[in-house]
């Protein structure tokens, strides 16, 4: 057996030829530090607790792994939606494609932009919510990300945005190796949706920092993209403030890898957090979430959910835990992870964690896995529904607990859309 | 329990609950120290410690070998921290490996000849080393036929096993009941077979210590097709200051045979920490059924956290055999520091294991407990209920394993873990992880009362219950199930712990 490359060698290897971008801006400190939290920690390794169940080896790797461009392209889930397109093409910002970023009630500007200033707000923000998510639990390629992060976008949102801001990640380039970095700010009583669609490289890492200020809502929506032999590593970390309200969802099909983790930290009272997920994975797929959500005031609300459905030896990982701080008191938590296997190979591994150090709250989770019900099936197919329809129907209504998730129901029919074709897709082939 | 008495309690919590708990975690009855003239092997551990343990044991030379490879082995290991636990850095050289009863010099042949002071100490515990006495403190026992109030003891003082009672009539149905250190002299075979094949030597880091150094323990042979005629018992003390008690116990029954087995243990008050790192494996062939029980006692430490046993126990059950089954059901009230995971490994088919914990921690306690339920064979079940209540300035975690692998076709696995707190200054965790690597087996995990059985909910709403009231009900009644798994020997503990109820319950 080989023995583990030492996390100094990994790390100096993935750092080489690398140089930090923007060498007088008013971001430079803030990447010196992420770098310095980089070395400290070291690269993830299989041996990391969090990296139990997801091999990081290509997420670290210098080289990125070669991902074939998908032949039959997706026409963007949200294009129904009247909204703000932002494009981005292998990790970059493409203004041609990209519609007029100006947007009442919201600012959007690029990083770029951003970090060649002297003085920007997103100075006080930039890497602030990645170092809070940093703690107990390190979380290496964010770090990785904010050091040396090149494009992404900042938004500000002052008021009620008039039309949600939709991010278009195109993957044309089978190496590409991105860096995104978003910052968002929303301001007391403002309300902004954010949308992502798209594979947007063959390695992609991607940090959003969300900051909701008291009484200010933030939904997120996204589908990541089906390339089939795209990795990605994304991250969010947010932070709410009194009565604020965060409700992310993300729709998964397929991709060789995917990392996603939400570090959500609800500091305001009376804060409400939902997390929540649908992934469908076919053969050679491994998909993890991993949510850390903090209570650290009173009477906040948090909700996790996660549906994974699995085939031909697809993998789904479900880390989440619960944290419930002293005195953070009324806390009402509730996680649920639930996986679908449709064959004898597929797996799903789970680790449903609660921390709770005060005494008035109530917090539950459940996790729970096996096969389609039979009884079910037999039921539809006694009635003239052909199998494959009926695994669908089956399919279609265990993930659904995770779409109602999704608050609009234009979102949420776009994105029920796209698992019907995906479905329908699989079942041609 | 001063640390309770000004606890507010919150609405919804059962007041009758916090009393239990109190009165549970109130004075600890088992303080008081024997005075008895103890020899010591010298302080620390090293190849010459193992090698005099051995001598000590008169043990033959694999045994001797087998001690100094896992001594190798653990010279080697780091110290886990992956545990929800914190404690100050344990000095393994500022201990006593080996302590024994002057007294014990010379094995006595029978109880008969045992030093009186070691008797009483027993008798004080309320464990008898009389085989005509019945056991105190249990309810109702005077009443029950003799018959059914039979309970073999061996009884381990420190280091050594003082006596071990009814070893003749056990006999007498094939069934050999000792301390593993006659067993490694009377039965070397057997020893050698199963020794260290549930728990290898290298598992983990206070095992691979323990098998080095293990100075004695209990070794339960139950040969095919016997039912064991009484339950067997194993009352573990520790006596003397800065002494580690390191046991091992082995029980292996045979194919189609059955056998309860209970455990206890307790230490006097002090306010310096004892080590205590042992190790029990437990066989069971094709058919053969244990149930495997404990009431953890140690001492706790004291208000203020000073003190207590730091536990670190690893025990183990290998269903090897088709349909066989273990039941293991602990009470955990003791120990400053508990790390312990008593698991099983479903190999045969249709194997089953069981887990029904109650841990209680109050004060500085801090209780890291769990287990881990690894299905391999097709068609295996296992069940885990946890209870854990948390006080005063207590951490109590459940940490738990469900594996079911690629072969463990058609295996089910259903968990439910509880927690309860009481005061705002502890904490409750739950660490399960769940992974699930073949399609046809099922696995449950949960943690809210208001998951229980919908029938018996509906049942109980129908005859004019509200929800709560039928919920209550459904998981007390859950709860007495549990308690009720519990041998009658340690019924005293058990009544006490029925008043618990776990409404204010978080998963």
């Amino acid at each position: 057996m080989a023995l583990p490359q030492p996390k100094t060698d990994t790390l100096a290897a993935r750092l080489s030829g690398l140089d930090l971008p923007g060498d007088s801006g008013c971001l430079k400190v803030a990447r010196e530090d992420a770098l310095a939290r980089l070395q400290a920690t070291g690269l993830p390794a299989r041996r990391d607790e969090y990296w139990k169940y997801t091999r990081p080896e290509t997420l670290t790797a210098p080289e990125v792994v070669p991902a074939a461009l998908l032949s039959d392209r997706d026409t963007p889930v949200f294009d129904d939606i009247d909204r703000v397109r932002v494009v981005f093409v292998d990790g970059v910002f493409d203004a041609e494609a990209s519609d007029d970023l100006t947007l009442a009630g919201v600012t959007i500007e690029r990083l770029a932009d951003v970090d060649a200033r002297d003085i920007h707000w997103a100075k006080d923000l930039y890497g602030v919510l990645e170092t809070r998510g940093q703690t107990p639990v390190s979380r290496p390629l964010a770090a990785l990300n904010t050091a040396f992060a090149t494009d992404g976008l900042v938004i500000h949102a002052t008021g009620k945005a008039a039309r949600p801001v939709a991010f278009e990640y195109l993957h044309r380039n089978e190496t590409s190796d991105a860096h995104l970095h978003h910052v968002i700010k929303v301001d007391s009583g403002a309300d902004v949706t954010v949308l992502e669609d798209g594979p947007a490289a063959a390695r992609f890492n991607k940090v959003m920092e969300v900051d909701v200020a008291s009484g200010g809502t933030f939904h997120h929506v996204r589908a990541q993209g089906r390339d089939h032999e795209r990795r990605a590593a994304t991250h969010i970390f947010a932070r709410l403030g009194e009565g604020s309200v965060f409700k992310t969802f993300t729709l998964t099909m397929n991709g060789v890898l995917t990392r996603n983790d939400c570090v959500v930290e609800l500091t305001g009272d009376n804060a409400v957090a939902h997390v929540a997920g649908a992934c469908v994975g076919d053969g050679d797929f491994h998909h993890d979430d991993t949510v850390f959500i903090t209570h650290d005031a009173v009477a906040c609300e948090s909700r996790q959910v996660f549906k994974k459905v699995l085939r031909n030896g697809a993998t789904g990982v479900f880390q989440g835990k619960i944290l419930v701080k002293q005195g953070a008191q009324k806390t009402d938590g509730y996680q649920i992870s639930q996986s679908l296997l449709l064959d004898d190979d597929s797996q799903f591994l789970a680790k449903p964690e609660l921390e709770i150090y005060a005494d008035d709250v109530a917090c539950s989770h459940g996790s729970t896995s096996g096969a389609i019900d039979e009884e079910g099936l037999f039921y539809l197919r006694s009635r003239g529904v052909p199998e494959s329809e009926a695994t669908d129907l089956m399919t279609l209504a265990f993930l659904a607990e995770a779409i109602e998730e999704i608050e609009d129901q234009a979102l949420a029919d776009d994105i029920l859309e796209r698992l019907q074709a995906w479905m329908a897709r699989r079942r041609r082939d | 329990m001063a640390a309770l008495d000004n606890t507010e309690v919150r609405d919804g919590v059962d007041r009758e609950t916090v009393e239990t708990v109190q009165a549970m975690g109130g004075k600890y009855k088992y303080g008081w120290e024997t005075e008895i003239e103890m020899d010591y092997a010298p302080k620390g551990v090293n190849p010459d410690i193992v090698k005099l343990i051995s001598s000590k044991n008169e043990e033959p030379e694999w045994m001797t070998e087998w001690r100094l490879a896992a001594y190798e082995r653990w010279a080697q290991l780091d110290e886990p921290t992956w545990a929800m636990v914190h404690y100050p850095p344990i000095d393994y050289q500022d201990q006593y490996y080996y302590a024994r009863p002057k007294s014990m010099d010379v094995k006595p042949k029978s109880l008969d000849e045992v030093d009186p002071k070691l008797l009483a100490t027993y008798e004080k515990l309320g464990i008898p080393l009389k085989e005509q006495m019945i056991l105190a403190g249990v309810e109702g026992a005077e009443d029950a036929p003799a018959e059914g109030r039979k309970v073999a003891v061996d009884a381990v003082f420190d280091s050594v096993s003082v006596g071990t009672t009814f070893q003749a009539e056990l006999k007498k149905a094939g069934v050999i009941f000792c301390s593993i250190s006659e067993a490694i002299r009377e039965h070397p075979e057997l020893v050698k077979k199963y020794l260290g094949s549930v728990v290898p030597v290298s598992d983990n880091y206070f095992a691979t210590l323990n098998s080095a150094v293990f100075s004695d323990g209990s070794f339960v042979y139950v040969p095919p097709g016997v039912r064991c005629p009484m339950e067997l018992s194993t009352y573990f003390r520790i006596n003397a200051e800065n002494t580690g008690q390191f046991e091992r116990t082995l029980i292996i029954a045979d194919k189609g045979s059955y056998v309860s087995y209970l455990e206890g243990c307790t230490a006097p008050s002090r306010d310096t920490t004892q080590l205590h790192a042992a190790v029990v494996e437990i066989v069971a062939l094709e058919d053969a059924e244990v149930k495997y029980s404990t009431v953890q006692n140690w001492f706790p430490g004291d208000e203020n956290g000073k003190g207590g046993i730091f536990n670190f126990v690893t025990k183990r059950a290998d269903c090897r055999g088709d349909r066989s089954k273990v039941m293991w059901t602990q009470v955990e009230t003791g120990s400053a520091v508990t790390w312990k995971y008593p698991s099983c490994i479903l190999r045969g088919e249709e194997s089953q294991g069981e887990f029904y914990s109650i841990a209680i921690t109050n004060n500085y306690q801090q209780a890291d407990t769990g287990t881990k339920m690894v299905h391999l064979g097709k068609n295996t079940k296992s069940r885990i209920v946890s209870k854990g209540i948390s006080a005063g300035k207590a951490q109590n975690t459940y940490r738990g394993l469900v594996s079911m692998h690629p072969k463990a076709k058609n295996s089910r696995n259903y968990t439910q873990c509880d927690s309860l707190l009481i005061g705002s200054e502890c904490g409750a965790h739950t660490v399960p992880y769940i992974e699930v690597r073949n399609n046809s087996s099922r696995v449950e995990h949960e943690a809210t009362t208001s998951k229980v059985d919908d029938d018996q909910l509906f049942y109980c709403r129908q005859r004019g219950m509200d929800e709560e009231e039928a919920v209550a009900l459904v998981v007390n009644g859950f709860c007495r199930d549990v308690l009720q798994a519990l041998p009658m020997e340690f019924a005293m503990e058990a009544q006490q712990l029925v008043a618990i109820s776990l409404e204010g319950s978080v998963g």
